[in-house]
């Protein structure tokens, strides 16, 4: 049964990884603003496209 | 397919406002100004259209005077704006009210491709705020300024900065400290379950090593989660009072010795899973209660009213100063709608100054050359030069806020109900412990000892800690879902406890900026013309809205127009010679005696007394509900403004409690009076002018129709829709009150079920363990469930 020590000390230890993951998101401001990037990930990235002077294209896919 | 056009009701493509009057069009899109067809061609040509595709109608009407922002050039007020700046580039975060979906945020965070200058910008939707990152050589602050005010993003910059302010939040790392807590918790709930099952003889040396984890899993939750509990027992202790943070930190440092000596000793597991989970619960429970509106300011001033810089004239130049430089003696040009800083004497110009924000006062108020201006009004029409008399903060009004109200701490609020109970508690709690302490003592010391202990842990007013907490947030957040925003959870018990209300008129009552015009007046059609033809040469604000009233006339050409300011008009129509204005500017016989109640235009043409107009203010919905507030509460009115709607308003306040034309200063004196005879006082106001009453009252709800805009320092924000409901809100908080009350009772029964265990000296880890976190869910569950239910009861979810 001397297996537990070692499982604890594992379990403990991905404790403690996670812990630290949470710290460092805390510290990188990851939690400050909660609700814009609920938004922003609706937002589509625009293809690159050359600069065109008529917007036309844009517009047609509204009534 | 014309006539569906026609049929429809034409709206602006970028706002969505009704298209009235001349059609602008760009690309087949209709625009209802200038405005907006400027911030689409600009769109369009940057290939932004996308920010049409996410929302109908995301802009926001741009109908709006030309702003300056000259004084973004000057290196001093730039200095104080930005966040960080060096060779390359800078960073700013501005507050921009403007932002409300989602194609603000697209559009704010593609501002790169209208300006490859601008390297990156970040939108907060919550606080309306942005961060933007721009180059420093190529682009400079006042251009990044006027780029997001020309694509109708105008960003708020004020002296009292609120992008800064937020920022300055204090930080105690609670989030960090839940953490820990948790973490702790979670652990030493895991490796005390073989304890509680049983451990069987061969596998004893496992007792003796979850002993020692649990022990150390309690340090960091000793040393870092619960330190502020500890501070603030010590504080209170110093300043003698007996706050519930004392038998907290007496039962978590208790909680902890015994665990030690326990596993040093060998006799026991400890109580180390109470301790995380003590402490747990009550770090959510602070978090709980520490709601805030990121969105919403409670403590502004004046200040955030006036600009940051005003035009100074020297000689032939006039150059952006900021305010806080603003010297006795020097010229300040006022242009259109911006607001006078400083008290100041008017040296030219038409000056035509709006003060309702100020003084309440409705009607805008014409001033003479050579007369003294007081700070704080809003200029309209032309621009005028004025010349300081006094340092703004030495002004008639902001002088107000060196008033002892708000440099004092606020220690006329009302105690809290756990404050007030805690005391009692924390005796009781003591009284208890040493007395069984002292029953064991002659008999078995250790049994003393363990007694004493067990009676602090049991005891330990963990749920009664979390009840006001869980029960003021849950009816925060329902006063929030019906647009009343408090300031903090112990605004609620506050509300509770109010017996006299006191309200400001203009703004407040009566609806800003909006008027009811009626006529009375017998004229034919032709008179009719003429007076329209009169009024329309004026940009006094009444005529304006005499011709607003009389609409579908052509205007006639008039002769020897003459108007005396603050009186009236005088003209000349094919011969015919009208009068328009006050009663004693006609002079006629005939004017009937009702003046002096409402604001009246009188009118005669060719001596011949033709009639009146009547402007009123409008009220808001709420007005008559609120009179039903009488008798339970002592209802008053107190306003800056002359008291010509005293008689209709004589059905909702009493004659003798209503009060007209105050300064701010007697509001402020009004409100103490009414406190020191032993009143609590609720103060709804919405302008600067009742700042200092708002301030002064146990609590002060700035009324506002849109919370984004200015409103003064106060306990609670009320969005002026919702007035009608301000009953239903009282009795609210008095039903999330009992909540509290009968959720002390609940965690009393427990804590005397625990104590009947404790003072036998026979506690067992296993029944504290049990009893703490059944105690805490049974508070939860309940404060949460009951104020769902007073909530749904006054039909407010």
């Amino acid at each position: 049964m001397s297996i537990i020590y070692f499982l604890i000390g594992c379990s403990v230890l991905l404790a403690l990884v996670f812990l630290c993951a949470f710290f460092w998101a805390q510290r990188n401001g990851q939690h400050e603003d909660m609700y814009t990037p609920s938004i922003r990930i609706l937002l589509d990235d625009e293809p690159e496209q050359p600069v065109q002077k008529s917007d036309e294209g844009h517009i047609s896919s509204r009534p | 397919m014309k006539q569906a056009e026609i049929d429809q009701q034409i709206t602006c493509y970028h706002c969505g406002n009704d298209c009235a009057g001349e059609r602008i069009e760009q690309d087949e899109k209709v625009f209802c100004c200038n405005g907006c067809r400027e911030v689409y061609s600009i769109l369009s040509q940057n290939g932004l259209c996308s920010y049409y595709a996410y929302n109908e109608h995301p802009g926001v009407s741009q109908e709006k005077a030309v702003k300056r922002f000259d004084y973004l050039k000057e290196p001093s007020i730039i200095r104080e704006l930005i966040d960080y700046t060096d060779e390359r580039f800078t960073i700013v975060a501005f507050y921009i009210p403007n932002i409300h979906c989602s194609s603000c945020i697209w559009l704010l965070e593609h501002l790169n491709k209208i300006n490859p200058a601008i390297y990156q910008t970040r939108v907060d939707f919550l606080r309306k705020q942005i961060n933007i990152r721009y180059d420093t050589q190529l682009i400079t602050l006042h251009e990044v300024v006027s780029l997001l005010d020309k694509i109708g993003y105008e960003p708020l910059i004020s002296l009292q900065d609120v992008v800064k302010k937020q920022a300055l939040d204090k930080k105690d790392n609670l989030v960090k400290k839940i953490a820990v807590a948790g973490f702790c918790f979670g652990n030493v709930m895991l490796l005390s379950f073989p304890e509680y099952l049983g451990i069987s003889v061969y596998e004893q040396s496992f007792r003796q090593f979850f002993g020692w984890l649990n022990l150390a899993f309690c340090l960091p939750v000793l040393l870092y989660s619960s330190t502020s509990y500890f501070k603030s027992a010590w504080t209170n202790l110093k300043n003698k009072v007996l706050s519930i943070d004392f038998p907290l930190a007496l039962g978590i440092a208790v909680l902890f010795s015994r665990t030690t000596i326990e596993v040093l000793m060998r006799t026991g597991p400890g109580f180390a899973d109470t301790l995380c989970g003590l402490v747990f619960f009550l770090s959510v429970g602070k978090f709980v209660q520490r709601k805030t509106y990121y969105h919403l300011s409670f403590e502004r001033d004046y200040r955030s009213f006036f600009p940051v810089a005003v035009q100074v004239i020297h000689g032939d130049t006039e150059k952006p100063v900021p305010l806080s430089d603003i010297k006795i003696g020097q010229r300040i040009l006022i242009r259109n709608n911006e607001i006078i800083p400083a008290d100041a004497i008017l040296l030219k110009g038409d000056a035509r100054v709006d003060f309702s924000f100020v003084t309440g006062e409705s009607v805008p108020v014409n001033k003479i050359l050579g007369e003294l201006v007081y700070a704080g009004g809003r200029q309209t029409g032309e621009a005028i030069e004025l010349e300081v008399v006094k340092p703004v903060s030495q002004s008639y009004l902001t002088q107000l806020w060196n008033n002892e109200a708000f440099t004092r701490t606020q220690e006329n609020k009302t105690q809290t109900f756990s404050e007030k109970v805690s005391k009692y508690f924390t005796v009781a709690l003591l009284i208890i412990a040493f007395g069984s302490f002292f029953i064991w003592f002659p008999f078995d010391l250790p049994r003393a000892i363990s007694a004493f202990t067990a009676v602090l842990i049991i005891a330990c007013p963990c749920a009664l800690a979390l009840s006001t907490p869980f029960t003021m947030s849950a009816a925060l957040s329902i006063f929030d879902k019906n647009l009343f925003y408090l300031k903090n959870t112990a605004v609620v018990e506050q509300l509770a406890h109010i017996d006299t209300i006191v309200l400001d008129k203009t703004g407040t009552i009566t609806i800003g900026g909006d008027t009811a015009i009626s006529a009375h007046i017998i004229a034919t059609d032709t008179e009719k013309q003429m007076i329209y033809s009169v009024c329309a040469n004026s940009t006094h604000p009444l005529s304006r809205l005499i011709c607003q009233y009389l609409n579908n006339y052509i205007k006639l050409n008039t002769n020897s127009y003459y108007e005396a300011p603050g009186r009236g008009i005088t003209a000349e129509i094919d011969g015919h010679f009208i009068k328009v204005g006050s009663a004693k500017f006609i002079d006629s016989m005939q004017v009937e005696a009702t003046s002096a109640r409402k604001t009246e235009v009188h009118i005669s043409i060719d001596e011949k007394y033709i009639g009146y107009f009547t402007i009123q203010q409008r009220y808001r919905d709420g007005v008559n509900i609120v009179q039903s507030l009488s008798p339970a509460y002592r209802l008053y009115l107190l306003s800056g403004d002359h008291g010509h709607e005293r008689e209709s308003l004589s059905s909702v306040f009493s004659i003798e409690d209503m009060f007209f034309e105050r300064t701010p200063q007697e509001k402020l004196d009004f409100i103490r009076q009414l406190q020191q005879s032993g009143h609590k006082v609720m103060m709804i106001g919405d302008g600067l002018n009742d700042a200092g009453a708002l301030k002064q009252s146990d609590l002060g709800i700035a009324i506002t129709d849109n919370v984004n805009n200015f409103s003064p320092g106060s306990d609670a924000i009320l969005d002026g829709k919702v007035l009608k409901k301000l009953p239903v809100f009282l009795k609210f908080s008095k039903d999330a009150l009992h909540v509290v009350y009968i959720s002390f009772c609940i965690s009393l029964t427990y804590n005397v079920i625990g104590l009947s265990y404790a003072v036998s000296g026979k506690l067992s880890p296993l029944i504290a363990a049990i009893l703490m976190p059944l105690s805490t869910f049974t508070i939860i569950s309940f404060t949460s469930l009951a104020t769902h239910l007073a909530a749904k009861r006054r039909k407010l979810i």
